[in-house]
């Protein structure tokens, strides 16, 4: 196994762990204000890539032109799915929230089966982004750097969004204490509303990469990625954003090398090890490696 | 002479009038019919048993399929006939020899699920509330990837096709039943009391002398074996066992018949296996001619966003309907 293959894994690790990151930001955000592991989250990642695909194809958009309208619509849906399902149920057991968490997610497969039926479909990004990088012993097309170096720009722009707008102070007073923060004037609704839409934009930026980087699409791509990112919050410890980022490449990387170094015959159990790496995680280390400690949770 | 209470002569008519019922059913429906029948009865069994685990005791378990799987192929690999084996499996030579008659297999399978409950149940059910449901989810997904990479024995994402069909109405008829005799048994016991107790509220219920963490593995392991068994049960009814069954969408339509008929309720459980079970026999018609594949999943998920907003109890809440309980004195 030579330094070259080994570089080259790596790579393909931060990418994937880009993706991952992207989405587990949204669901550390979402758990962090009302305490809602929201399952629906990863149907985003599908509405994002159904979306990326309707616009580069269907309408011929510059690419440049779809990912921001990408990102707003994956917010829009984001707000929907609060006002429409969560918010009725705020005050409720967490568990009530849970499953219908779960509901939402399984009503937007089928929504995606019932409108764009169950069949992949390809996903072609322009020549200019399929174009092939060569750097020293590791080669990768543009899309992939642009995934990186975007995921990159999108967590540096969150991450001063909620330490340094009075938004980001409003959001991270709610996940702080809801009722002291509602007191202090803050509007409860619509912090929680923009945390939804910022969390959904992102994991909507996540399924266009998902797209690009897979080239074929379905309507329940959405969901295993979904899960994955959640054991990537719970990683880094749920309820931390920057816990979640390097939730996600710590995700991303192991996976891929999980499945680059050991023989093939293992690279078949790799959703086994995300999963019993996820059950050991919540049992040894609850909390993750940055998140706060929480209560409630074992 | 001491009479009889009213809600025995209650039980009583309805296991007869059941009995009647598959009497006539059997001599009368076509395969088809019968069928979709012995389907309604596994997810009464399914539903009946999860409530065990989430109802009573309010373990939040998604694993439902993942004990189902491991008792439904279980029995399949114990009835599979010796000459077949032989030619599909790989197997130890003592497991190569053996062929079960259905009982027997079925209760090593319910066992078996149970055990692996206890297995998973005594580090996992340190988690609380949805933290538990994902580490039971994980659990299911786990079982599947194992499942799927067994080929000697499970021959993997193919699954096992060609069980004898030993499945039939009675069978299904005596274990629904028998689950509602135990499950009914368990909560009106002091056992269920001290159950109901934990999932109300876990300090109180310790203080008062319930052992919190034993009767939490005892009940998952319960749902386990009524999960396992009605696996079984499936799997020779389909006549084939394949990793893909037993997946997350089937333990979401199992919660969502918990739910909906009210979290500790049985009566709400069997009625809720009832209605939605039959109400999906009814969609796939109408999906196959509208060619309009996910409608009865979008319904089942819009009745449970609708009941968790506005009657977040379920149908039944935790009780039962007053005339099948004993009067108080």
């Amino acid at each position: 196994m030579s330094g070259g293959y080994i570089a080259q894994q790596i790579v393909n690790g931060l990418i994937l762990g880009s993706m991952y990151a992207l989405v587990a930001i949204g669901f550390s955000m979402i758990y962090g204000i009302i305490r809602l592991i929201n399952f629906a989250h990863g149907e985003i990642i599908m509405i994002g890539a159904f979306l990326t695909l309707g616009l580069l194809q269907k309408l011929q958009l510059p690419f440049p032109v779809a990912a921001p309208l990408v990102l707003i619509a994956g917010a829009v849906v984001g707000i929907i799915i609060e006002k429409g399902a969560f918010r009725p149920m705020r005050g409720a057991p967490q568990v009530t929230g849970f499953i219908a968490s779960l509901g939402v997610s399984i009503m937007l497969q089928n929504l995606g089966i019932l409108l764009l039926t169950a069949q992949p479909r390809n996903f072609t990004f322009p020549d200019y982004l399929q174009a092939v990088v060569q750097i020293g012993p590791v080669s990768f097309r543009t899309i992939d750097g642009v995934i990186m170096a975007s995921a990159l720009a999108l967590m540096g722009g969150l991450l001063f969004l909620v330490h340094k707008t009075r938004l980001g102070m409003a959001m991270r007073a709610t996940a702080e204490n809801i009722d002291v923060a509602r007191l202090m004037g803050i509007n409860i609704n619509r912090t929680i509303m923009a945390t939804f839409a910022m969390g959904s934009a992102l994991a909507a930026i996540a399924g266009l990469m998902w797209g690009g980087k897979f080239g074929q699409i379905d309507p329940l791509l959405g969901f295993v990625p979904g899960l994955k990112s959640f054991v990537a919050a719970v990683i880094g410890g749920v309820g931390s954003i920057p816990g979640a980022i390097l939730g996600g490449y710590i995700l991303g990387l192991s996976e891929v090398l999980f499945v680059g170094l050991l023989p093939p015959i293992y690279s078949a159990f790799r959703d086994a090890f995300v999963f019993s790496t996820l059950i050991l995680i919540l049992l040894v280390l609850p909390n993750g490696i940055l998140g706060k400690k929480m209560e409630d949770r074992a | 002479m001491k009479r009889i209470p009213l809600h025995q002569i209650w039980y009583f008519v309805f296991v007869l009038s059941g009995a009647v019922f598959v009497f006539i059913a059997r001599s009368t429906f076509n395969e088809y019919i019968l069928s979709i029948i012995n389907f309604v009865g596994i997810y009464i069994i399914l539903a009946v048993s999860l409530n065990i685990t989430n109802g009573f005791t309010g373990l939040f378990s998604l694993g439902h399929p993942g004990f189902m799987a491991i008792g439904g192929y279980i029995t399949a690999v114990l009835t599979f006939p010796v000459a077949k084996k032989a030619m599909f499996l790989e197997l130890p030579g003592w497991l190569s020899h053996l062929a079960l008659p259905f009982l027997p297999a079925l209760l090593i399978g319910g066992a078996c699920a149970s055990l692996t409950a206890f297995v998973i149940g005594v580090p996992v059910l340190r988690l609380r509330g949805h933290y538990l449901a994902v580490a039971t989810l994980g659990f299911l997904i786990i079982i599947q990837v194992l499942i799927t990479n067994w080929e000697s024995v499970t021959r993997g994402p193919l699954g096992m096709n060609g069980l004898p069909a030993l499945t039939h109405l009675w069978w299904v008829y005596a274990w629904v039943v028998i689950t509602l005799y135990v499950s009914w048994k368990i909560k009106f016991s002091s056992y269920g009391r001290s159950m109901l107790a934990i999932r109300e509220d876990p300090l109180a219920a310790q203080c008062i002398g319930t052992r919190l963490f034993r009767t939490r593995v005892v009940s998952l392991a319960l749902g386990a074996f009524f999960a396992g068994i009605a696996g079984g049960l499936w799997a020779h009814l389909v006549t084939a066992i394949t990793p893909a069954s037993f997946s997350l969408v089937l333990a979401f339509h199992i919660v969502v018949m918990v739910v909906v008929g009210g979290s500790g309720s049985i009566s709400g459980a069997f009625v809720a296996a009832v209605l939605f079970s039959t109400v999906t026999e009814f969609f796939r018609p109408l999906e196959e001619s509208l060619d309009a594949y996910g409608i009865g999943e979008i319904f089942m998920a819009l009745v449970l966003i609708l009941i968790l907003i506005y009657r977040p109890t379920g149908i039944f809440g935790t009780r039962e309907p007053g005339f099948l309980t004993a009067k108080r004195t």
